[in-house]
């Protein structure tokens, strides 16, 4: 198989599962059959990706002229790579809990359930290996559509709530800010095809106009939550659990941080913002989203919501890393999209399962949960202490690299936010695994025990993955430094 | 041979095709006759769009009289593309009449809706082909008088008034057109348009010239429904019978358009008596507040199809805002947006047709639980919606892309920033479908579960496939817009 040809399979698998899947509406247990098989089919597809990128070839894909000089255009570089890599993994586990998820709450509307997830996941291959800002944009766009009968699942009133705010901060952000920022981009510098070392640094642009692209550019890309356009995210919450599992921790809000270091290193360049002031404003607005919101986290008392805010506090760090601009850090930034991939997957795994088992939401009504679903919670204390970034878990390495950028950097603010968030995320999850194991359960309360057994054998693995990741972390620290250009030591 | 008569033939099928029809009077032998003469006209459009992309200009002396004294058919880069849009459109809600007719408009009359129907073709068509500003008067009454037929046919009792609301107001608007071609005749002499603009510049007593520009701009204004002219629009849409709001839609506001980039560039430009009043600041004004008011006010309609009409005007705004801009990006905008918004329009309101034949009128309490219902025709609505808003990969996105970039080109960020902030007030107004449909349960206006029928369905679902393959693969309607924008700023 020719890259090529697996770029191609990459997007068409999910859409040929997607068509499958509703072919097969009537026969659930051969429509998640088909699910299972096309994320399997497409992490294979992916693999074949990883050799050749690493070996440091750029494999690309010319689809068609859309615009006169601005092709639908794909080209797979280290970053991409990653981030296909942890979406298409995470598809496979995603697909096992959902299925026990949504049985076991005997949810409507399945097929289209499984339908649009199948079309969120080619639209974020489509992100993942876009070649320029207008194959990225019509992707991202496309993964906010796709994503909003998900959000909505439930359809009544609160969904519909929801899909305004989501859809509402979704579209006006990227319509208002990306879209003029691309075309303000393609205006100055005749091109928007994504290069090593930016495309921008020949375009002779003030530092005021390099600030104001900027800004257009990252809070243009909502999806990466940076305050104060982060509401959309708690605002997708109303939908089922494997929707905030997969598409609001990994693939849609990645595909923000995602966009946000693609667009620093590949259409600005770290070397033309390093050395404009008029940049400086990056990490502090990141800085501040880290700190409130995981203050509002913390006084969060509903579990998906803290894990939401948690959410976009944890977005923050990609952004801030990257906006320190040296190497490391961006290196840091990339590694991290993949390990709060895994840990915040289990932990929405975890609650999605303490829904399906006890029907409890809040924060408050976990004591003693530990002793009926000790899998279950087992698992999220290990999302969690990787969250916190305790050694072995997966969080350990990136917020360890973030603080030698930080240092290397001379950025001591970016020092103290992150020992301080560090502190928070303690402080709003260390309570919740105390109360689950050490309190006692409230008396009277009917007996249950641990949710269906696909999603806790989902549960398991992304846990077990968590801890994994540091002692098999070549591939993607290779990528993550490829990314950064640092060579391998 | 053949070849050398397509300009004459392009008008002449369906004019004949009318009197035809009026003396076959069975209905299904008359829209038979309808659909053939709307199919030629469709061929003869893109055998001259392939012609003009060959030769430049396509030239025919009606009747052999040799221009300036005879009347010329003069059709070039910007005409010829016109042309396939407006014959395109004929050609696709042609078929769909069969069907949508029969149910809208009382059987005793339906040959005359098809005569009035082949009338206003030819008219349209005439317009964009003809090289002489008389014979093109001739043309707009032509298509006007036949539009205010087709309106009046409507099965609502209210078409009428609707029909006679614009009538006054058509009426108004082709006078002062003739007052300005007389005026322009009076300074020139001539009356053939490239005749015209050759000896404008020498013409030294630029007022009268400054008041043909004036009653020609409002004139063409008027017709094409620039705010605050459009006050005959939204009834006109609402009550005209289904397919024939698809077709006023996406082809008389656009023709007007094309009326008004020949007088602005062509004819005008090179004089200059035009730069005395500022013409392009006001037009670009009025766009803007068309752009924003009637996308507010179609937020808050409680009838789709009027929504959807106001979404017009605020949509022919854009074409407006991308003449005012007058810069390469800007009117490769524009014109790329009259053929985008004419196929997106035109989508949407025949797959209301369809919902107004199957629930009996277009309102929001109709569409409830839609989705359910008719899921081929809400989905196309969808899709038509997203063409609306400028999602990427949509025909919308492409229009709004060019706007944007002629907007930052001037170095007008607020244009941009119009540009890109009233598509959120579209998203307002297409959600309304969207959360009607699939989140609200059917109340008891919505239709039983069953899809339109297939001849609604097909033409219906071809120009939405069109939205899309367009927003895609833009060789032919950007390709098309860039040379025509070309030609006209290179006339000025």
């Amino acid at each position: 198989m020719t890259p090529q040809v697996a770029i191609v399979l990459a997007l068409a698998i999910p859409v040929a599962g997607a068509i499958g899947i509703a072919a097969c509406h009537r026969a659930p247990n051969l429509r998640e059959s088909v699910t299972l098989a096309a994320a399997a089919g497409m992490f294979g597809v992916v693999l074949t990706l990883v050799g050749p990128v690493l070996e440091g070839s750029r494999p690309a894909l010319f689809v068609l002229e859309a615009l006169p000089g601005i092709g639908i255009a794909f080209r797979v570089e280290p970053l991409g790579m990653l981030f296909a890599l942890v979406a298409s993994a995470l598809w496979i586990v995603n697909s096992i809990y959902s299925i026990g998820y949504m049985r076991g709450n005997k949810e409507q509307h399945q097929t289209r359930f499984y339908v649009c997830f199948a079309l969120a996941l080619a639209c974020t291959l489509g992100i993942a290996f876009a070649g320029n800002l207008l194959t990225l944009f019509l992707f991202y766009e496309g993964l906010t559509l796709v994503t909003y009968p998900l959000v909505t699942h439930h359809g009544d009133d609160e969904a519909r709530r929801g899909g305004r705010v989501y859809l509402g901060v979704l579209l006006t952000t990227s319509i208002v800010f990306l879209l003029t920022a691309i075309v303000a981009t393609w205006a100055v510098a005749g091109t928007i095809d994504f290069a090593p070392g930016g495309i921008l640094g020949d375009a002779g642009l003030s530092n005021a106009a390099i600030g104001g692209l900027l800004a257009l550019y990252m809070f243009g890309i909502g999806k990466a939550a940076l305050m104060p356009f982060h509401r959309w995210l708690p605002a997708a919450m109303v939908a089922p659990t494997p929707v905030s599992a997969l598409l609001h921790a990994v693939a849609v809000v990645k595909a923000g941080v995602f966009a946000v270091v693609k667009v620093i290193v590949y259409v600005f360049g770290p070397e033309l913002l390093a050395g404009v002031r008029a940049a400086d404003w990056l990490p502090v607005v990141a800085g501040f989203t880290i700190l409130a919101a995981s203050v509002v986290a913390l006084r969060s008392d509903n579990l998906k919501r803290r894990l939401a805010y948690s959410t976009v506090s944890q977005l923050s760090y990609v952004v801030l890393a990257a906006s320190l601009l040296v190497p490391l850090s961006i290196a840091a930034a990339a590694l991290h999209i993949a390990a709060h991939a895994v840990g915040k997957i289990t932990l929405f795994f975890a609650a999605g399962a303490i829904y399906t088992a006890s029907h409890k939401t809040e924060v408050s009504q976990l004591d003693g949960i530990g002793r009926r679903m000790p899998w279950t919670m087992a698992a999220f204390a290990v999302g969690a202490l990787s969250l916190i970034g305790v050694p072995p878990a997966a969080g350990f390495l990136s917020k360890w690299m973030m603080f030698q950028g930080a240092a290397l950097a001379h950025h001591y603010v970016a020092i103290a936010v992150l020992a301080a968030s560090t502190l928070l995320n303690a402080a709003y999850f260390l309570p919740i695994v105390y109360a689950a194991f050490f309190r006692a359960p409230p008396a009277g309360e009917p007996a249950h025990g641990e949710a269906p057994v696909a999603a806790v054998v989902a549960l398991m693995i992304t846990a077990a993955a968590t801890l994994a990741l540091p002692f098999f972390v070549q591939v993607p620290l290779a990528l993550a430094r490829a990314l950064a250009g640092i060579g391998p030591n | 041979m053949i070849r050398a008569q397509l300009p004459a033939l392009l008008v002449v099928v369906p004019l004949l095709a009318a009197p035809v029809i009026v003396l076959a009077r069975r209905a299904a032998l008359a829209w038979a006759l309808a659909l053939a003469a709307s199919w030629s006209s469709f061929a003869i459009a893109i055998a001259l769009f392939l012609q003009v992309r060959a030769a430049g200009v396509v030239s025919y002396a009606m009747g052999s009289w040799p221009p300036p004294w005879g009347i010329e058919y003069r059709i070039d880069a910007l005409g010829a593309f016109v042309l396939v849009l407006v014959a395109g459109m004929g050609a696709v809600v042609a078929p769909y009449m069969r069907r949508s007719a029969a149910a809208e408009v009382p059987g005793e009359r339906l040959y005359l809706f098809y005569a009035m129907y082949m009338l206003c073709l030819a008219g349209l068509l005439g317009i964009v082909a003809t090289g002489d500003a008389f014979n093109l008067f001739v043309f707009l009454e032509i298509a006007s008088l036949s539009t205010y037929v087709l309106i009046a046919l409507g099965r609502d009792r209210r078409s009428l008034l609707a029909a006679f609301q614009y009538l006054i107001m058509g009426t108004i608007g082709a006078t002062f057109y003739v007052i300005g071609v007389g005026l322009l005749y009076l300074m020139t002499g001539t009356l053939n348009i490239a005749d015209m603009a050759a000896r404008l510049p020498a013409v030294t007593e630029t007022r009268p010239l400054v008041a043909a520009a004036a009653f020609v701009t409002v004139g063409i204004s008027l017709k094409l429904a620039l705010f605050p002219l459009h006050f005959w629009l939204p009834n006109a849409y609402t009550y005209a019978p289904s397919a024939v709001t698809a077709f006023l839609a996406a082809t008389a506001t656009k023709v007007s358009v094309y009326v008004l980039l020949r007088y602005f560039f062509t004819i005008f430009g090179a004089s200059p008596a035009f730069a005395e009043v500022p013409f392009q600041e006001a037009l670009l004004a009025l766009s803007a507040i068309a752009i924003v008011t009637a996308s507010l006010v179609a937020v808050y309609q409680p009838d789709m199809k009027r929504m959807l009409a106001y979404s017009s005007v605020a949509q022919i705004g854009y074409i407006t805002l991308g003449i005012a801009m007058a810069n390469r990006a800007g009117l490769t905008g524009a014109i790329v947006h009259l053929f985008n918004h004419g196929i997106t329009k035109g989508a949407l309101f025949l797959l209301l047709g369809g919902v107004a034949m199957r629930a009996g009128r277009a309102s929001f309490d109709c569409l409830a639980g839609l989705g359910r219902a008719m899921p081929l025709t809400s989905f196309g609505i969808v899709i038509g919606g997203l063409s609306l808003i400028g999602i990427p990969g949509t025909a919308g996105f492409v229009s709004k892309w060019y706007l944007v970039l002629g907007a930052i080109e001037r170095g007008e960020w607020w244009l941009a920033v119009l540009v890109v902030g009233s598509s959120l007030i579209a998203v307002a107004y297409v959600w309304r479908f969207v959360e009607a449909a699939y989140l609200q349960p059917p109340g008891p206006a919505s239709p039983r579960p069953g899809e339109a029928p297939l001849a609604l369905l097909v033409p219906a679902w071809l120009l939405v496939g069109a939205c899309v393959w367009f927003g895609l693969s833009t060789s032919f309607n950007v390709g098309g817009a860039a040379t025509a924008g070309q030609l006209l700023l290179g006339a000025r």
